[in-house]
């Protein structure tokens, strides 16, 4: 059976090249690069030239990029790093962001700050008036997602920063599913602190990085040896930055091909589903989108079971279902859409990455319709007609 | 992660669909919650279930639990089928994830409305207390 992984949203494979970087920096390289001697200066060179990389990929300095162990750490970093101190006052977020930013943020709301989040349309666009309505004389930050990770649907992270300087606040992104997909440069967005990940992006897992516009406070979250400029203590992980530099130059010089080459591969799957399946709902914006995220639900039927039967037929896909995230909600993100819940549990996310083909695009249109019926016929829901 | 027998009796659930005209039918869960069984059943002169089917909505926990139960209890007596539990019928499968034990294992309880629904219709309303001893309560669409 030929297996076919439409999950590149969950996770990448680390590219050849990138792994081949990394290699050395394991039984070969291995100094601590706070080392003076030979294998450390070399494990040095490799660090600072994985922050090049980083940076020169975001259009940033090499000092504002902070290596984390992703991008978790990046947000918390941005968050409660940022937030520490100041005195409780107010904090932006949208409603359909990544729990790394939506925890942090309820963490602090314990704390005694307060926390808007900010509603979105049908389509996931962040409701522009209520933000720049939510803003307060004490409100120290606001943070919204670059591109959702459910639905794909890309903000607009330019205004939405300059919104927030306007009222004295700073900016925030986590910019996860977008780095390495996207064009992103973050003098032109405008943003203070934006966060990526080296797994999302053919590199490895445990490495992410976090970018802080020069003057942009920061207090660490991990204390010891101060490492990172202060930020963030801990031995590097050479390997992990090395293959998040590599990885990033990769998917920044790939990217002119790649995008367009997904965007359509997107568009014809989207498409052709939506003519194969009668009662789909395409989820998420049509055209502001990440290029690969073809999202949507179908009706009568539940997201896990349709998940399982691509399984058995070799196809890796994701769900925003209950039973599938194993959390007993359907997805925040779904429900903000204003979708019902009978409809959120109905699922599916095909996100295509730079190895997918048209072939396996249309092997997919060719399995899910039967399995939809299948199902369908199981449904007490569904009454065909 | 699934059993193999879960994923088997996901793969290929046995005794799928509706018995037209029914002697009894049993409907339980919510769609907002995720999971809806429905079974039906017919019963012979006998007290015994001659047939019954399934139609679920749900999770591969839900349809391996609804399939189940239809083996479990084809051809024995209501009584016997009564006494059959959402614990039994999972440990049949060989055990579910704990997150799928509360939620999408509720194949018995929907049993036991058909049983009850039967019963009911049949004008032996007295027995229902008899022979189900635990009915299962209404679902509720937000407790999980």
């Amino acid at each position: 059976m030929n297996s076919v992984y439409f999950d590149h949203a969950a996770t990448t494979p680390v590219d050849p090249s990138v792994l081949d970087a990394m290699l050395p920096f394991f039984s070969q390289v291995y100094g601590n690069p706070s080392e003076l001697h030979r294998l450390g200066r070399e494990a040095r060179v490799a660090v600072e030239k994985g922050r090049a990389q980083v940076a020169a990929a975001l259009g940033a300095d090499e000092r504002e990029i902070v290596f984390t162990s992703g991008g978790t750490e990046a947000d918390n970093l941005a968050l409660a790093g940022y937030l520490q101190r100041f005195e409780p006052g107010h904090l932006i977020i949208s409603a359909i962001e990544h729990p790394a930013v939506m925890e942090p943020a309820r963490a602090l709301n314990r704390l005694g700050w307060a926390v808007d989040f900010i509603p979105v349309d049908g389509q996931g666009v962040i409701d522009l008036e209520a933000y720049a309505q939510a803003f307060r004389d004490d409100t120290r930050l606001a943070s919204v997602m670059f591109a959702n990770n459910v639905v794909g649907t890309l903000q607009p992270v330019e205004e939405l920063a300059r919104i927030a300087h306007e009222h004295g606040a700073a900016f925030h992104t986590d910019a996860v599913q977008a780095v390495g997909s996207v064009p992103i440069d973050v003098r032109e967005l405008g943003v203070d602190l934006l966060t990526l990940s080296g797994h999302k992006l053919y590199g490895p897992k445990g490495i992410g990085a976090l970018y802080a516009k020069r003057g942009t406070r920061l207090t660490p979250l991990l204390h010891g040896g101060g490492h990172e400029r202060r930020l963030r203590s801990g031995t590097e992980n050479v390997p992990g930055i090395v293959g998040l530099g590599a990885a990033l130059e990769l998917a920044t010089a790939e990217m002119p091909a790649t995008r367009p080459r997904l965007e359509a591969l997107r568009d014809r799957l989207a498409a052709a589903i939506l003519e194969q399946v009668p009662d789909v709902k395409y989820l998420g914006h049509p055209t502001r989108r990440l290029p690969g995220n073809v999202s949507f639900t179908v009706r009568y039927i539940e997201g896990e079971s349709m998940l399982l039967q691509l399984d058995t037929k070799g196809f890796m896909v994701s769900s925003g279902s209950a039973c599938a995230s194993g959390s007993l909600e359907p997805s925040h993100v779904i429900l903000a859409l204003g979708l019902g819940a009978e409809e959120a549990h109905g699922s599916i996310r095909l996100s295509l990455g730079r190895e997918n083909t048209q072939e396996e695009a249309d092997a997919f249109v060719e399995v899910f319709p039967p399995i939809v019926e299948k199902l369908r016929l199981m449904s007490p829901l569904y009454v065909k007609g | 992660m699934y059993t193999d027998l879960v994923m088997d009796h996901f793969s290929n659930p046995r005794n799928v669909g509706e018995i037209e005209d029914a002697d009894g039918i049993g409907q339980i869960g919510n769609p907002v919650c995720g999971d809806v069984m429905r079974i039906s059943i017919s019963v012979d002169g006998d007290d015994h279930i001659a047939d019954i089917k399934f139609k679920t909505f749900g999770c591969g926990a839900a349809v391996a639990t609804s399939s189940m139960v239809t083996e479990m209890v084809m051809g024995k007596s209501l009584a016997e089928a009564a006494e059959i539990s959402n614990r039994a019928v999972a440990e049949a499968l060989g055990g579910l994830p704990a997150n799928k034990m509360h939620c999408s294992n509720l194949a018995a309880d929907a049993l036991h409305l058909a049983i009850q629904d039967y019963l009911v219709k049949s004008g032996r309303e007295a027995e229902v207390e008899q022979i189900l001893k635990a009915l299962p309560k209404a679902p509720e669409p937000s407790s999980h």
